[in-house]
C-alpha cells in the first residue's frame, strides 16, 4: 500500500512529482499550471496575485521568531515574488486542545507585528480546535492577496541569457536555526532564523525602475532546490559562483560539523532576484540601502539554454548541482 | 564519514569525571570530548570527529604544508622533487 | 575557519595541478581509498583538471557503503523490538537493507534516532534505564576509538541497558585485497588522513614493501588532495616506494597512542564481511569477550539471511574494488539513482556512485 512520505512535502524531487501528477493532473488550468509563487488572476485590466501557504514548523518558537511571523512573512514574500504589492491576508488557525493560551497570544501578537511591518491587513480567517493528541500544538494557514502594477510583468518567459542572480543576504540561516532547535544540537552561537518581509526591497527596486525579470524566495529545498526548478521551467542553465555565496561564520561552522550543505537549507527572509545584466550594479546599490538588503550580492548568472543548475567551483570547474531528493530536515516552515 | 574538522579550544572542563573542551568552529561553539587527546590545552586547535578530538593540530606543520607547494614549483626547474 | 579555508584556496590548488601536469610523463592509475577523499576530489573538480594520463580509481573507504546488508536488517529488527531505541549516525538512515532502510522503518513507527556523537547515546541510556539503548556503531578506524571510548564509558557507568551493534572496518586489509587481485591496475594509493591520524602509518609500510607501491597519506581539502597526488605522481615517476605523509598537521607516523590503547581495550581484530566484496580476513574490529554482554546481537533471536543478493546489473562490488567506474554501469543514472538506489555506493553521499551522480552527470 502506497504511503505518504515526509519527502512528499520537502520541496524536492518527490514533491515535484506529486504536484505534477496529483495536483496539476486533477486541477488543470492556466494559472495553476504555471506554478509560480502566487497565482496571477486577471479581472478585466487588473491583475491580482493570490497565494496560500500552510505553516507546520516545529518547534513553534525558534531562535529568531515563531510560527506567527513566519506565517505572515512567508505569504507576503510569495506575493512579492510575482511582483505584487501585498494588501490582504487571511489567518486560519488549527489549534490542539490544551495548547497554552499565553503561547497563543504571543503568536497572535507576532502575526500583528509582522502584518503591520508588511503593510497588510488580516481581513478574514478561521479557528478550529482539535482534540488533544491530534494536532501537534498549532498549524497556521495564511492566504494572501496583492496587486501587480500594470508596468510589471515577471515570469519564466522574461528570464534571459546573462541575467544576473542577486540575493539579499547570507543563506541557510532559517534551516540551520530550526535544525539546531529541533534536534537539540548543543551548540553556542549567534544563529537565528532570518524570517522577514521583503516589501522594502521590492518597493526600492520598483521605484528605482530596476529591470527585474523574475524573483523567487528560496524556502524549502534551499537555493539549490529552487534554482533547479527555475532552470528546468525557464529552459536555461543557471550558474552559481561558489566563491560569491554569502555564508555567515555560524552557518559555515555548523555545515562543516554536520556535513550539511547550506545550499540545501531553507531561507525565510531572502529573495533571489533575476536582474537584467546592465542593471545589476544599480540593483545592488538600491538593495544595500534597505534594512534586509545590506549584504546583497551577485551569486550567479543565467547561462545558455539547457535547464540545469551548475556550480562554478573555486577551481573554476563547472559541476552540476542536482535537484535535492528531500530536505536534510522536515518541517522547517 | 571521515568528517574531521579543526576547531580551537576555548575552554577545558570536567563533567562527571570526563575531560571536555568547548571548541570553536567558525562562529559556533560545541562540546568535544578530550579523552583521546588528554594533553590538549586551551588555545590548541584539535581535529574533531563525531564529538571527539582525535589529534592536536600541529600548527607548524600546517604552515609548512602551505609553504611546500612554492618549493615544489621552484625545484621543478631543477628537476628535483621531494617533500 | 582557520586551518581549513587556507587549504581550499583555488589559486593555490591550480598551481599544484599545473605542477602535476609538468612532472607527469607516464600513465598512472591511482586510488583514493576513502569516500571523503572521493567526495572532495569530485566536488572541487580536481579530476577534471588532472592530466589525461592519470586515472583516478575510487576505493572502498565508505563504511556506509560496505556495511553488510544483514547488519542493516539486524538494526531494523532491533529498532522494532519493544523497549528498544536504536541510535545511528545520519548517513546510515537511507541505506537499503534486504527489504527497507532504517528511514522507512522509522516512518513506519520503529524507534530510530539520529546521533551526532556517540556520547549522547550513553547520556540517553543513563537517563532512561527502562529502555534498551542500542548504538549502531559503524565506521573505519577514525571512528573506532570514539566508539570504543563510548563503550568504556557505558561500562564505567555500569549501564545494563546499553548495547552496541558493531561494524568497524580496517583499511589495510582492504588495500591488500585490492593489490592481491590478479586484475588489479592500481599502482599507487592516497591513504585516508584521519584513519592514519589514529593508527599511524605502521601498517602501511609492509604493504608498500611487499607490493612495491607508493602510498601517500592525504588530508581532505582540495589543497591536500592535489598536493598528495603531486607527491604520489613524483614517487611513481621516480619508481619510489614507501609511505609518505602529506597531512602532516594531523597525521604523525606513530598515530595517536591513546586512541590505539582505547581501541585495544575494547576490540580485537576479526574477519568481517564487506558488502559487495565478501569476507576479508582480519579486516574488522570485533568486541572482546569481556564486552560480550553489550553486543546487541544477544537481543536478537531471529536468523538473518546472509546470502548476498545483488540486483541484476548492479556492479557495486566492482566499483568498490575500483575495477569499474560508476559511469561504466549500464544502470547508472537510469534505474539506479539516489531516489531508487540499487547498490550501497549510490546511497551514501560518499559512495562513488552517489558522488558521480551528483557531480558528473
Amino acid at each position: 500500500m502506497k504511503k505518504v512520505e515526509l519527502a512528499h512535502g520537502a520541496g524536492g524531487i518527490l514533491m515535484r512529482e506529486f504536484i505534477e501528477k496529483e495536483i496539476k493532473g486533477r486541477f488543470k488550468n492556466e494559472e495553476l499550471n504555471k506554478l509560480l509563487d502566487s497565482a496571477i488572476l486577471k479581472n478585466k485590466n487588473k491583475r491580482i496575485a493570490f497565494t496560500t501557504d500552510s505553516y507546520v514548523v516545529s518547534p513553534i518558537f525558534f531562535p529568531g521568531g515563531n510560527i506567527g511571523e513566519l506565517a505572515v512573512n512567508g505569504t507576503v514574500n510569495d506575493l512579492i515574488a510575482v511582483g505584487a504589492f501585498p494588501e490582504f491576508i487571511s489567518l486560519s488557525l488549527i489549534i490542539e486542545e490544551g495548547f497554552s493560551f499565553e503561547d497563543l497570544e504571543k503568536i497572535l501578537d507576532s502575526v500583528k507585528e509582522a502584518s503591520e511591518r508588511a503593510n497588510v491587513k488580516v481581513v478574514t480567517g478561521d479557528t478550529k480546535v482539535v482534540e488533544r493528541g491530534k494536532g501537534d500544538g498549532i498549524f497556521i494557514n495564511t492566504s494572501g492577496i496583492g496587486f501587480i502594477p500594470e508596468d510589471i510583468d515577471l515570469g519564466y518567459h522574461r528570464i534571459k541569457e546573462n541575467d544576473k542572480l542577486i540575493i539579499n543576504g547570507p543563506i541557510g540561516l532559517h534551516g540551520f536555526s530550526i535544525l539546531v532547535a529541533r534536534e537539540n544540537i548543543k551548540v553556542e552561537g549567534n544563529l537565528k532564523s532570518d524570517t522577514a518581509s521583503l516589501l522594502e526591497l521590492w518597493k526600492a527596486l520598483y521605484e528605482n525602475k530596476i529591470e527585474v525579470h523574475f524573483m523567487r524566495d528560496p524556502t524549502r529545498g534551499g537555493v539549490q532546490g529552487v534554482l533547479n526548478e527555475i532552470a528546468k521551467e525557464s529552459g536555461y542553465d543557471i550558474v552559481l559562483f561558489e566563491d560569491n555565496l554569502p555564508i555567515t561564520d555560524e552557518v559555515r561552522g555548523l555545515s562543516e560539523i554536520l556535513g550539511i550543505d547550506p545550499l540545501l537549507m531553507a531561507n525565510e527572509g531572502k529573495m533571489i532576484f533575476f536582474v537584467k545584466a546592465s542593471d545589476a550594479e544599480r540593483a545592488l546599490e538600491v538593495l544595500r540601502g534597505c534594512e534586509f538588503g545590506r549584504e546583497s550580492k551577485v551569486i550567479g548568472e543565467v547561462s545558455k539554454s539547457g535547464g540545469s543548475l551548475k556550480l562554478l567551483t573555486s577551481l573554476k570547474v563547472t559541476r552540476i548541482l542536482d535537484m535535492p531528493y528531500a530536505d536534510p530536515l522536515p518541517r522547517i516552515c | 564519514m571521515c568528517l574531521g574538522i579543526p576547531g580551537k579550544i576555548i575552554d577545558i572542563y570536567e563533567k562527571d569525571g570526563v575531560k571536555f573542551a568547548k571548541v570553536e568552529f567558525g562562529g559556533i561553539k560545541r562540546e568535544v570530548c578530550l579523552d583521546l587527546t588528554p594533553e590538549a590545552k586551551e588555545g590548541d586547535y584539535v581535529i574533531v570527529h563525531v564529538g571527539f578530538s582525535i589529534q592536536i593540530l600541529d600548527k607548524i606543520e600546517a604552515e609548512e604544508t602551505l609553504k611546500t607547494y612554492k618549493e615544489y614549483l621552484e625545484k621543478l626547474e631543477e628537476n628535483e622533487i621531494s617533500l | 575557519m582557520k586551518y581549513l579555508y587556507e587549504f581550499r584556496e583555488g589559486s593555490k590548488v591550480k598551481l599544484i595541478i599545473e605542477s602535476i601536469r609538468k612532472i607527469c610523463k607516464g600513465k598512472w592509475t591511482i586510488m583514493e581509498v576513502c569516500g571523503s577523499q572521493t567526495h572532495s576530489i569530485l566536488s572541487a573538480g580536481i579530476d577534471e583538471l588532472l592530466p589525461e594520463n592519470i586515472t583516478l580509481v575510487h576505493g572502498p573507504g565508505c563504511p556506509v557503503c560496505v556495511t553488510p546488508k544483514e547488519m542493516i536488517d539486524r538494526a531494523i529488527s532491533l529498532s522494532k523490538m519493544k523497549d528498544v531505541i536504536l541510535f545511528t549516525y545520519g548517513d546510515m538512515l537511507r541505506v537499503p537493507g534486504s527489504k527497507e532502510s532504517l528511514f522507512k522503518a522509522k516512518a513506519d513507527g520503529a524507534k530510530v534516532k539520529m546521533v551526532y556523537s556517540p556520547f549522547e547515546v550513553v547520556e540517553f541510556a543513563k537517563n532512561n534505564p527502562d529502555k534498551k539503548v542500542v548504538f549502531f556503531g559503524i565506521g573505519f578506524e577514525t571512528t573506532t576509538p570514539c566508539n570504543a571510548t563510548t563503550i568504556l564509558r557505558a561500562r564505567e557507568l555500569n549501564l545494563k541497558n546499553f548495547f552496541t551493534l558493531i561494524a568497524q572496518f580496517r583499511v589495510p586489509p582492504a588495500i591488500e585485497a585490492i593489490l592481491n587481485d590478479p586484475f588489479n591496475k592500481v599502482q599507487g594509493f592516497l591513504a585516508p588522513g584521519h584513519v592514519c591520524t589514529v593508527m599511524g602509518i605502521e601498517e602501511y609500510v609492509p604493504i608498500s614493501e611487499k607490493y612495491n607501491v607508493p602510498i601517500v597519506v592525504t588530508g581532505f581539502e582540495s589543497f591536500d588532495l592535489s598536493q598528495g597526488i603531486l607527491l604520489l605522481v613524483s614517487m611513481l615517476e621516480r619508481k619510489e616506494k614507501g609511505v609518505k605523509i602529506q597531512y602532516k598537521r594531523s597525521c604523525k607516523p606513530e598515530g595517536n597512542h591513546k586512541a590505539k590503547e582505547v581501541i585495544n581495550k575494547v576490540f580485537k581484530i576479526g574477519d568481517l564481511k564487506w558488502r559487495g566484496i565478501g569476507v576479508i580476513k582480519n579486516s574488522g574490529w570485533v568486541l572482546k569477550e569481556e564486552f560480550a554482554e553489550m553486543d546487541a546481537n544477544i537481543l536478537l533471536k531471529e536468523y538473518f539471511d546472509e546470502i548476498e543478493e545483488t540486483k541484476e546489473g548492479c556492479v557495486a562490488a566492482l566499483i568498490l574494488q575500483g575495477k569499474k567506474k560508476p559511469s561504466d554501469c549500464a544502470l547508472f543514472g537510469k534505474e539506479c539513482n539516489p531516489l531508487n538506489p540499487l547498490g550501497a555506493p549510490m546511497v551514501s553521499s560518499e559512495g562513488a556512485c552517489a558522488a558521480y551522480y551528483k557531480f558528473k552527470r
